[in-house]
């Protein structure tokens, strides 16, 4: 991708953009890490294997929650000071990469979240962990929302943008903000998830 | 010529074009919510008249979207169902766990169908979404 910003530098509109290497949109060597978090999960889910859904759970839970706000919070407003050139750079090696790694860890916390909610009667009305549960469930809601019809499509928008023989740098920083942007939000909603779930662990 | 200074903006990314991400998004935030109100009561049954509303919403919202993409004259629709297509089989895996959560959990009857149909319109919402944002600017 160095060659990618450096090629269509180096372009001229008089003369054919030189030939850059492809962004693979969907890294398909990461395939198969996220099929053997796939097995274990309906493992761990059909065999009510206690130990594989604390560990699916916890494990993606914390990657999840991690990378949010380390992308909301730290990566978003670092990108947003930098050239669209640098910004275009910095995702066309950083975003697909998210394309495995985000659907992946949020299956993995929510399918045996909900399992391990069942399994120790925090969804019964007479819990006193139900109404957390309930607003863990209002703000993983509003993340999937925010991630599945706005972040996740900007990404994506913006590679197969970089894929173009001249990608247009001002489309590519309008679509960058969006990500930035909504990337915040959900870092900052991610702060409420550390809230609810220690309160749900030490109640 | 750099990414700063970009070339003058393309046709495809000044064209106007109806709100079809965002009614796929509305079908999306509708069976989400549907989803919350269905999982809160679990194991209990839910009230199945709510559900339903938000899943009436939901898919009428995902086909406004269907016929509006269909309309829609000046479109990329190679690079359309090639985004769709990828999107689609991951958002399958993802409701077919979350299907299999819900039998697993001996949901049945008229909840488990809700929650059938919900998941669906879920897993055609999205890549809609995705390859709708995609196919818009795509040049071919």
């Amino acid at each position: 991708m160095t060659d990618t910003v450096r090629d269509v530098a180096s372009s001229t509109p008089d003369g054919p953009p030189p030939e850059r290497p492809k962004i693979q949109v969907v890294p398909l060597k990461g395939l198969p890490i996220s099929a053997a978090a796939v097995i274990l999960v309906t493992l761990a889910i059909a065999g009510n294997w206690q130990w594989a859904l604390v560990f699916c759970h916890v494990a993606g839970g914390g990657l999840w929650t991690g990378i949010d706000l380390f992308v909301g919070l730290v990566l978003g407003p670092i990108l947003g000071r930098l050239s669209i050139a640098a910004r275009a750079e910095f995702s066309a090696r950083f975003m697909p990469k998210m394309v495995i790694i985000m659907p992946t860890v949020v299956m993995m916390t929510l399918a045996t979240g909900f399992q391990i909610a069942r399994k120790m009667g925090n969804l019964y009305a007479k819990s006193p962990n139900h109404p957390w549960l309930i607003a863990s469930f209002c703000v993983v809601g509003v993340m999937a929302v925010i991630a599945l019809g706005i972040l996740e499509p900007a990404n994506i928008a913006v590679l197969f943008e970089m894929n173009k023989p001249v990608p247009n740098g001002e489309l590519i920083g309008r679509l960058m903000k969006r990500f930035i942007y909504t990337a915040g939000i959900t870092g900052i909603m991610q702060i409420a998830t550390l809230i609810i779930m220690t309160r749900v662990a030490t109640q | 010529m750099s990414l700063d200074q970009s070339p003058p903006v393309p046709a495809s990314t000044e064209r106007s074009y109806p709100p079809i991400g965002w009614l796929s998004t509305g079908a999306l935030a509708s069976v989400i919510i549907g989803g919350i109100l269905m999982a809160s009561y679990a194991p209990r049954k839910a009230p199945l008249g709510a559900a339903t509303a938000l899943l009436v919403v939901g898919a009428l919202l995902l086909l406004s979207a269907g016929v509006l993409l269909a309309s829609l004259k000046e479109f990329s629709r190679t690079t359309f169902l090639k985004v769709f297509k990828w999107a689609i089989f991951a958002d399958l895996v993802t409701a077919a766990m979350i299907e299999f959560a819900f039998v697993r959990d001996h949901t049945n009857g008229a909840s488990l169908l809700i929650v059938t149909c919900m998941l669906a319109v879920f897993t055609l919402s999205v890549p809609t979404t995705v390859a709708f944002t995609v196919a818009r600017y795509a040049e071919d």
